[in-house]
């Protein structure tokens, strides 16, 4: 057990000291991490400049607020970790 | 890898519906099976769902200075194969194109290639291959997850090039914009799915085995 404690929290102390350390260049280099799939448009731009989107989907223009997105992804995350969290509970071998 | 809505043309979109309806359709027809035959797998299938559900919410900051996410495909794809996988990931979409606006209706049918069947089946293949090969499951699983989370990306960006610009200079562009940016998440992916991988060799490692004969009995009866 103790062995597989440790690599659990190596990795998860590598993702994090990944994330704050692209955090950290990004604000040196003041990026703003907007999307990839919103950046594909500019891509789009670029190589199709002529091309027009051709429906914005069942809302049209209107874009959800920022906070309503966020709580829809943290919904999103939400369910996924309990379903985890429940087998890591339930399959875990007792000592 | 969310396509936007209206970023495709109908021609293109119907060619990626046709592409991916059969796959899906087949994944529900397996799971259906899956579950009522083996009740116990209930909780297997709901966990492979369940990464994908976390992991492609989780936006994550990379190298080239914008933000994308993991695909989580990776597990359901060892475990059960592309087409469960194609359905699983077809929840999460029809999700994300409702409510988040991320992605779209329209564009579905292209989102659930490159997310759902493409980028899993390179995954698949890398599984087998390493596990053939006699490489640890839980490195076999963070590879398998790295590749099929990568090559979701790059299959974007052959959508997008076939609609938009039809140029390798094209395709160079919008590989930097998702393959690129997608390289140090695939990474931080490969990581949770060998940590996952760990936790299943001390907890479940018959996991594989029992999925693995399930898929083999149901090929037998259909042959």
């Amino acid at each position: 057990m103790a062995e597989s404690k440790t690599i659990y929290i190596a990795g998860f102390a590598i993702i994090a000291l990944l994330v704050i350390a692209v955090l950290a260049y990004g604000a040196s280099q003041d990026w703003e991490f907007g999307g990839a799939d919103d950046g594909a448009e500019g891509v789009v731009e670029e190589v199709d400049p002529d091309y027009e989107p051709w429906w914005n989907g069942i809302f049209g223009d209107y874009e959800l607020p920022g906070e309503t997105e966020g709580m829809l992804f943290a919904l999103q995350a939400a369910i996924g970790a309990i379903i985890i969290g429940y087998f890591i509970g339930a399959y875990t071998r007792k000592e | 890898m969310h396509i936007m809505e209206g970023f495709l043309d109908p021609l293109w979109c119907a060619v990626w519906f046709i592409i991916a309806i059969p796959f899906v359709a087949l994944g529900a027809k397996k799971i259906i099976e899956l579950v009522r035959e083996h009740p116990e797998q209930k909780m297997t299938v709901a966990l492979a769902g369940a990464f994908i559900f976390l992991l492609s919410s989780l936006k994550l900051p990379s190298v080239t200075g914008s933000s994308s996410h993991p695909t989580g495909t990776g597990f359901s794809a060892a475990l059960y194969g592309v087409s469960v996988t194609a359905f699983l990931a077809t929840i999460v979409l029809i999700f994300q194109a409702l409510l988040l606006a991320h992605g779209g209706l329209t564009t579905l049918g292209a989102n659930i290639s490159s997310m759902g069947i493409i980028g899993p089946f390179f995954g698949v293949l890398v599984w087998k291959a390493m596990m053939k090969g006699g490489v640890s499951m839980p490195i076999s699983l963070g590879i398998t997850a790295l590749i099929a989370d990568w090559m979701t990306y790059v299959v974007t960006a052959f959508q997008m090039t076939l609609n938009h610009g039809q140029s390798i200079e094209a395709f160079v562009n919008f590989l930097s914009n998702y393959a690129l940016t997608q390289i140090p998440l695939s990474v931080v992916e490969c990581i949770l799915f060998y940590m996952f991988g760990i936790y299943l060799m001390r907890n479940k490692p018959e996991i594989f085995d029992i999925a693995g004969e399930i898929a083999a009995k149901a090929a037998a009866k259909e042959a």
